[in-house]
């Protein structure tokens, strides 16, 4: 029903190469988050699978049939774009059933499809709003409300809630969870917030610079990442990297430990260290600390720890955490 | 900080502006007024006496003026018709990327900054004389006979002279509005499976129907006005075809040298105008509060 295969992509602007070559297979009914840091390409790659773009070469198939050059209306795909893309002089209404008006579906059929698109999403008492009149939680729901109706093989989401507060982010973010649940429908899903993708995705795939670094489930990428950058790249706060004579004493290039991994202690402990700022969140304390020799260090400790900036304290990396890298940034 | 005082000063300040302002308009208005009730006429000086209403039973009963308030609402409904159709179209061109976008768009505004006078002589005499116009010459060499353009279909030849001149107006302000048409909505229309034709009906013309409406006020208010390219083409004939109320109005004053009847005309062009600008806003003004 929604399966898409990318085979040796590749995409060019005139003579910048966005994206060199890229496979990439994402599984019926799966939740495909596509994360990195900007300007490495996601919005490209989704636009591609869309066919908003044309690939320069390669090859996309969706439900096993190659839709390479097939105009993005007949892929049976729904996007929903970051700035929703809402019509402004239609109403609730007429946004959602747009799609299906132009399907040439009849009044009734439409108005059905529509009300029950609007109950799951929450916005019958909108329905004969103009976009401009609701909120970005609501327009964001209108959107996706304009791409449920079509029942499409598969959503793209291109950052959908980057427009929005952190805390109806939060909802959305369960919100769009709870659709994919509901409907079972492929979803492949761009964002550069690595909290997004590892809260919502089945498989997170890893884009830096055009390239996949890595593709794997959230579990996956956080306990055994690739390299440096998925291993920079996943977790928050940021896996602490140390490079030098304490990595090399550990036979490698460079190594990682993430703060949560890193036991406290005043007395005794591997790395000794001076606190220099301490962020107190209530249910962890984070302490950087600067281990002479080693680096700032980020460290976890749960619940509240009595400390203050200047003070000394010792950090022990917990054994099996630490991940080792080599020259160019491979995993060892 | 608009307290008291300030409003009170602000108003102060702005006063002798606005007294000039209202000078300005109120003094011509109310000897427009005066003339129209007096029977008035320059070649009988100091005679003038007080008439009533003659005047503009005068007028309106002119069998001219029915001509002429039919001429001015064909031509000015032509104009905005045709400078507003291929305003979207010469718009939608301009706004594809095409090789030498600079200066094609310069040349399409070039009308705008010729003189109506001038425009008007190059059209009468370069383009529509029947001898040595261009427009003679295609039929020739076509092999038809050619049409006198200015006295066979003179209120045609008019409308195609003004439409010219204010084509580009009409072709900057939508393309203006064209370009801040929203890329994105365009493409989630075409996901939706909308094709060319239907973005355009259901995107496009809606995004533009804010310029549509301003284009459509401004341009009726210069065109209820216009007067130089009749004069200096056709002179309102023959007979009556070309005349519109405006130069009736000077017909009246300056040909027939009667400021009483003139000044009625001019009174009840006021009234007209103002009627099709309440009319227009009402059918179409809505579209700009949005
Ligand atoms: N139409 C275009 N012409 C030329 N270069 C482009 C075009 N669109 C994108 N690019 C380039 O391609 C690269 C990837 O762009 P893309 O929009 O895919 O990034 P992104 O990963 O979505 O970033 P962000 O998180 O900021 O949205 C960028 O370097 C951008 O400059
Ligand atoms: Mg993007």
């Amino acid at each position: 029903m929604g399966k898409i295969e990318l085979r040796a992509v590749r995409k060019a602007f005139e003579a910048t190469e966005v994206i060199p070559d890229l496979d990439l297979d994402i599984e019926d009914g799966e939740f495909a988050v596509f994360v990195g840091p900007s300007g490495c390409g996601k919005s490209t790659l989704l636009r591609l699978i869309a066919g908003l773009e044309d690939v320069t070469s390669g090859r996309i198939d969706i439900d096993g049939r190659d839709m390479t050059r097939v105009a993005p209306a007949k892929r049976k795909l729904a996007m929903v774009f970051q700035s929703y893309a809402l019509y402004p002089h239609m109403t609730v209404r007429r946004n959602i059933g747009f799609p299906l008006k132009m399907a040439g579906l009849d009044r009734a059929a439409i108005d059905r499809k529509v009300e029950d698109a609007a109950r799951i999403l929450n916005l019958t008492p909108y329905l004969e709003r103009r976009p401009g009149e609701l909120s970005g939680g609501q327009r964001q729901r209108v959107a996706i409300g304009r791409a449920i109706v079509r029942e499409p093989a598969a959503f793209l989401f291109d950052e959908p809630l980057s427009n929005l507060d952190a805390a109806l982010r939060v909802n959305m973010r369960l919100e769009i969870s709870e659709l994919h649940q509901k409907l079972g429908t492929t979803m492949v899903y761009v964002t550069h917030d690595q909290v997004e993708a590892m809260t919502m995705a089945d498989k997170i795939v890893v884009l830096n610079a055009g390239r996949i670094e890595q593709v794997g489930s959230p579990i996956e990428l956080y306990s055994r990442p690739a390299n440096r950058f998925v291993a920079a790249f996943i977790g928050s706060p940021k896996m602490n990297l140390i490079d030098g004579r304490e990595a090399e004493r550990q036979g490698a290039a460079a190594i990682g430990v993430r703060p949560e991994h890193i036991r406290v202690s005043r007395d005794e402990g591997a790395w000794k260290g001076t606190v220099t700022v301490v962020e107190h969140l209530g249910s962890d304390t984070f302490l950087h600390v600067d281990v002479p020799g080693v680096t700032s260090i980020n460290a976890r400790t749960p619940g509240e720890y009595g400390i203050k900036p200047g003070e000394p304290v010792w950090l022990t990396p917990e054994e099996g955490r630490i991940h080792r890298f080599d020259r160019e940034g491979r995993a060892l | 900080m608009a307290t008291a005082q300030t409003r009170a000063a602000a108003r102060l300040m702005a006063a002798p502006a606005v007294l000039l302002l209202l000078a300005w308009m109120v003094i011509p208005l109310g000897m427009t007024l005066y003339f129209s009730t007096l029977r008035y006429n320059l070649l009988m000086p100091g005679m003038e006496v007080f008439v009533g209403f003659e005047n503009y039973e005068f007028f309106v009963t002119d069998p001219a003026f029915w001509i002429a308030f039919q001429n001015t609402l064909v031509m000015v409904g032509s104009i905005l018709v045709i400078t507003v159709g291929g305003g979207i179209l010469l718009a939608l061109l301009l706004d594809q990327p095409i090789w030498g976008q600079g200066v094609v768009r310069l040349m399409v505004i070039a009308p705008f900054f010729v003189m109506p006078v001038v425009s008007a002589l190059v059209w009468k005499n370069l383009l529509m004389h029947p001898v040595n116009g261009l427009f003679a010459w295609l039929a020739r060499s076509a092999g038809f006979t050619p049409i006198d353009w200015l006295s066979q279909v003179p209120l045609l030849s008019i409308i195609m002279i003004v439409s010219w001149q204010w084509l580009p107006f009409a072709t900057l302000i939508l393309l203006t509005a064209l370009q801040s048409l929203d890329r994105e909505q365009q493409e989630a229309a075409e996901m939706d499976g909308a094709g060319p034709g239907s973005r355009f009906w259901y995107l496009t013309l809606p995004h533009l129907s804010r310029a549509i409406t301003v284009v459509i006020l401004i341009q009726t208010i210069f065109l209820l006005s216009v007067f130089a390219e009749i004069l200096v083409t056709t002179g309102g004939g023959p007979g009556n075809a070309t005349t519109t109320i405006t130069y009736l109005v000077y017909v009246q004053a300056l040909l027939q040298f009667d400021v009483g009847g003139a000044s009625a005309g001019g009174v009840i062009a006021i009234i007209l105008a103002n009627i099709v600008a309440i009319f227009l806003i009402r059918s179409i003004g809505r579209n700009l509060d949005r």
